[in-house]
C-alpha cells in the first residue's frame, strides 16, 4: 500500500518518484492516430526543473499562486509540478469556461502567473475582462505559431531557467491548489484544498485501486477537475504509472486509444459512459440472431461468475471479443462529476468491465465514497473511503437527510468567503447539501438535493445565482432561477434542469415578445448552463431586509404550484 | 476554391443529413445545441462528419466555444 506518510506536501512526493522511477515511461501524448511524445520520469523531470527555475528567476516564491488554463497534455501536468516544486499554489481553472469567466476567476484567485494554449490565449487576450485582472503579471503559452502575436505572452517553451532550481518545502496545511467548484457568475467559490487533503486522498484512493509501472490511465476528464488531478496525474505520478493524454475526444479516436494503448484506466463523466454504452450495445444488437444468442448465453455465464466480485481473467476469457476491443487490460472504468444510472453500471458490469461509480465533492477533496466492487451494487454509491467519517444529519423517519462528512480531504474553506465556509463546514462537517441515506451494508444511496444546483451529466455543477446575471434588466417586475429539483423534489439525480421564475408586471402576459427576449438571453449562456422552462408566479417574491430575494421560501410558494403544468416552454 | 456562402451551405446541409432532418431546416445562424438538441459528444461526431466532406482536420480547440453554424463554417474556411 502507498506510504505518503513522510511528505509535507504534493511536491516533495512527486519529487522522490521522478528519481525513484526514473526510467518509467510517464507520459504519452497522442493527436488522433499520431504519438506525439513519450516522456520518461527523468525527461519529465528535467523539463519542470527548467521551468520551476525560470519561474524562480522570474520572483516566483513560496506562496504565490499561478493558473493553468490548459486541455489535457503533457505541459499541464509539467507546468504543475513546476509550480508545486516552487512552492507555488495551483489555480487550475477549466479551459471550456468564456474568456470572460476565466479572467473573473484569474481575478479572484490573485494568481501572478497565467500558464495556457495559445488558441486559449487568443480568445483571452481579446476578451474585455483582461483589464480586471491586472494581478497576472505573467503569462506563458504554449505551442504558439512562429509568427503570432502573442499579446504580451512569452512562449512557454523558452521559458526556462539556466541552473538547477530550488525545491521549496511546504507543510501539509498550507494550501496546494485553488480549485473553483462552480461561481463564474456570482460568487465564486474557490476551494482552497491543501497538500494534506491531496495526499490523505491519494492514499485512500489507491488503496482500492492502485497504480502501479505499466499501469495506463487515459487521461480524458479535464485535468482541472477533481478527479483527473489526483487519478490523472498525483496518484499514477507516485506509483510510476504511465497517463496517456490525447489531443482530441472524438468518440472514434477515443475508441482507438484502449487497445491502442492498453489502457489499465480511464475516467469518464457519465455522458460519455452512456455514450460508450450505446454504441457497445449497437454492435450486439448488429450480430446475427444465432451468434447473438451464444453471446446473451456468455453474458448470463459472466453475470452469475461474477456476483459476488469482479474476476476480471474469467471474464476476459468469456467475453473476449468486448474485452479486446477495450485493449484487453481495462481493469476499471472510474465514472465521476455526476450521477450515474444505474442500468448503466449494471449494463458494463455484466460485461465483466467493474465501473466504480462513487460519490464526491471537489470540498471533500475529490471522492467521499466509492463501490469496492464486493459485491458490486448498481444501485448505490458505495461505502465511505478509509479515513472518511460519513453522517446523515436530521434524517426523516426514512433514513432520508443531509450527508455531512469529516476527514483529512476536507478542503481548508472558500478563498476569501469566511461565511460561506462557516455555513459549510461546521464544527469540521462538511455540509454537502445533498441527501441520501445509508443501507443495512453501509453503502450510501443518494435521493436529492437540498441545495439550489444541479449537476449535468458532462459533470457540470450549475448554480442558478451564477446565470441570473444574462436576465439582468429583463422587462419584468421580478426573476429568479431555480433548480427544478429544488423546486419540486423528484428523488432522483439525473436529468437536472434550470426554470426561470418570472413575476410579469400588472398586465403583462408571458406573449412572444417576452419569450424572444428569455430565448436570446438563454443563448448567451453555454449550452449546458441554459434553463429549460419558465414558471409564473404572481405575485411579489419574499425579500430579506436587504432586498436578497428568500429563495428558500420563493420555492415553497412554487412548488405548491403543479410541476407538470407550471413549467412554460421557451 | 469554395466561397464562405458554399462552405456555410455545405455545413448546413451536413448537418441536416447527419441529424435526418429536412433539407433546409437549418439556418446559419441556428445555435446547432439548441437547434438540434444535441450534447457535445454528438456535436464531435458531426465534427468529424465535417472533417470527412471537407477533407480537413479541425482541431478541437479551434471549435471550443462555437456553437452556430456561421462561425462554425467560417473556421472550416479558415482550413481549406
Amino acid at each position: 500500500m502507498l506510504d505518503l506518510s513522510k511528505y509535507q506536501s504534493i511536491g516533495a512526493a512527486l519529487k522522490d518518484a521522478l528519481d525513484e522511477f526514473a526510467s518509467e515511461v510517464c507520459l504519452i501524448e497522442a493527436d488522433r492516430e499520431r504519438e506525439k511524445e513519450r516522456l520518461s520520469y527523468r525527461d519529465f523531470k528535467d523539463r519542470a526543473h527548467l521551468l520551476s527555475k525560470a519561474l524562480q528567476e522570474g520572483g516566483f516564491s513560496a506562496g504565490d499562486r499561478a493558473s493553468i488554463i490548459m486541455t489535457n497534455q503533457s505541459k499541464w501536468l509539467i507546468s504543475a509540478y513546476a509550480i508545486f516544486f516552487a512552492g507555488g499554489v495551483l489555480v487550475p481553472l477549466d479551459y471550456k469556461l468564456t474568456p470572460d469567466e476565466q479572467w473573473q476567476l484569474l481575478k479572484h484567485s490573485n494568481a501572478f502567473v497565467l500558464i495556457t494554449e495559445y488558441p486559449i490565449w487568443r480568445q483571452l487576450s481579446a476578451s474585455a475582462g483582461r483589464a480586471a485582472a491586472a494581478n497576472i503579471r505573467s503569462v506563458l503559452v504554449t505551442e504558439a505559431p512562429a509568427n503570432a502575436d502573442l499579446a504580451g505572452a512569452m512562449r512557454w517553451e523558452e521559458f526556462r531557467g539556466v541552473r538547477e532550481p530550488v525545491f521549496i518545502a511546504r507543510k501539509r496545511a498550507d494550501t496546494a491548489c485553488i480549485v473553483y467548484s462552480s461561481g463564474t457568475g456570482g460568487r465564486p467559490k474557490g476551494c482552497m484544498m491543501t497538500h494534506e487533503n491531496y495526499l490523505e486522498q491519494c492514499v485512500a484512493l489507491t488503496s482500492i485501486y492502485p497504480f502501479w509501472p505499466g499501469v495506463r490511465y487515459l487521461s480524458i476528464l479535464p485535468t482541472n477537475h477533481a478527479i483527473d488531478f489526483m487519478v490523472g496525474f498525483f496518484g499514477p505520478f507516485t506509483c510510476g504509472a504511465t497517463v496517456v493524454h490525447l489531443r482530441t475526444l472524438r468518440p472514434e479516436y477515443v475508441r482507438e486509444a484502449f487497445p491502442k494503448y492498453k489502457i489499465t484506466y480511464v475516467s469518464l463523466v457519465p455522458l460519455v459512459l452512456k455514450n460508450l454504452q450505446k454504441g457497445l450495445q449497437a454492435r450486439f444488437d448488429a450480430l446475427p440472431a444465432g451468434k447473438r444468442k451464444v453471446f446473451n448465453a456468455l453474458v448470463r455465464i459472466n453475470k452469475a461468475l461474477t456476483k459476488g466480485r469482479p474476476r476480471l481473467g474469467i471474464s476476459r476469457r468469456l467475453l473476449k471479443q468486448v474485452h479486446e476491443a477495450l485493449g484487453g487490460e481495462l481493469r476499471t472504468i472510474i465514472v465521476g462529476g455526476a450521477f450515474t444510472e444505474p442500468q448503466t453500471l449494471q449494463f458494463f458490469y455484466d460485461l465483466g468491465i467493474p465501473v466504480a461509480n462513487g460519490y464526491g465533492l471537489t470540498e471533500a477533496g475529490t471522492a467521499i465514497t466509492v463501490n469496492d466492487l464486493r459485491p458490486f451494487r448498481a444501485d448505490t454509491v458505495g461505502k465511505p473511503l478509509p479515513g472518511m467519517e460519513v453522517r446523515i444529519v436530521n434524517p426523516a423517519a426514512d433514513g432520508v437527510g443531509e450527508v455531512s462528512v469529516r476527514s483529512k480531504t476536507v478542503m481548508a474553506g472558500y478563498l476569501n468567503e469566511p461565511e460561506l465556509t462557516a455555513e459549510t463546514i461546521v464544527d469540521g462537517w462538511l455540509m454537502t447539501g445533498d441527501l441520501g441515506r445509508f443501507d443495512d451494508a453501509g453503502h450510501l444511496q443518494l435521493t436529492g438535493r437540498k441545495k439550489n444546483m444541479i449537476v449535468t451529466e458532462e459533470g457540470k455543477n450549475i448554480y442558478p445565482e451564477d446565470i441570473e446575471v444574462v436576465f439582468e434588466s429583463l422587462p419584468v417586475k421580478e426573476f429568479c432561477v431555480f433548480a427544478a429539483n429544488y423546486i419540486w423534489p423528484k428523488r432522483s439525480m439525473t436529468g437536472e434542469k434550470l426554470v426561470l421564475a418570472l413575476h410579469l408586471e400588472a398586465g403583462q402576459q408571458y406573449g412572444e415578445e417576452l419569450r424572444r427576449e428569455i430565448n436570446a438571453r438563454n443563448n448567451r449562456l453555454l449550452n449546458y448552463k441554459r434553463i429549460h422552462g419558465v414558471v409564473l408566479l404572481d405575485e411579489d417574491f419574499p425579500r430579506t431586509a436587504s432586498l436578497k430575494i428568500k429563495r428558500n421560501v420563493l420555492a415553497e410558494r412554487l412548488a405548491k404550484l403543479d410541476s407538470a403544468s407550471a413549467i412554460l416552454p421557451l | 476554391m469554395r466561397t464562405l456562402e458554399q462552405t456555410t451551405q455545405e455545413v448546413l446541409d451536413l448537418a441536416a443529413k447527419h441529424f435526418q432532418l429536412p433539407a433546409g431546416t437549418l439556418a446559419p445562424g441556428d445555435d446547432f445545441f439548441k437547434k438540434l438538441g444535441i450534447d457535445s459528444l454528438q456535436t464531435l461526431e458531426m465534427l468529424s462528419r465535417l472533417e470527412n466532406h471537407f477533407g480537413i482536420e479541425l482541431p478541437d480547440y479551434e471549435v471550443q466555444g462555437v456553437s452556430d453554424f456561421k462561425t462554425l463554417a467560417e473556421r472550416i474556411q479558415s482550413r481549406l
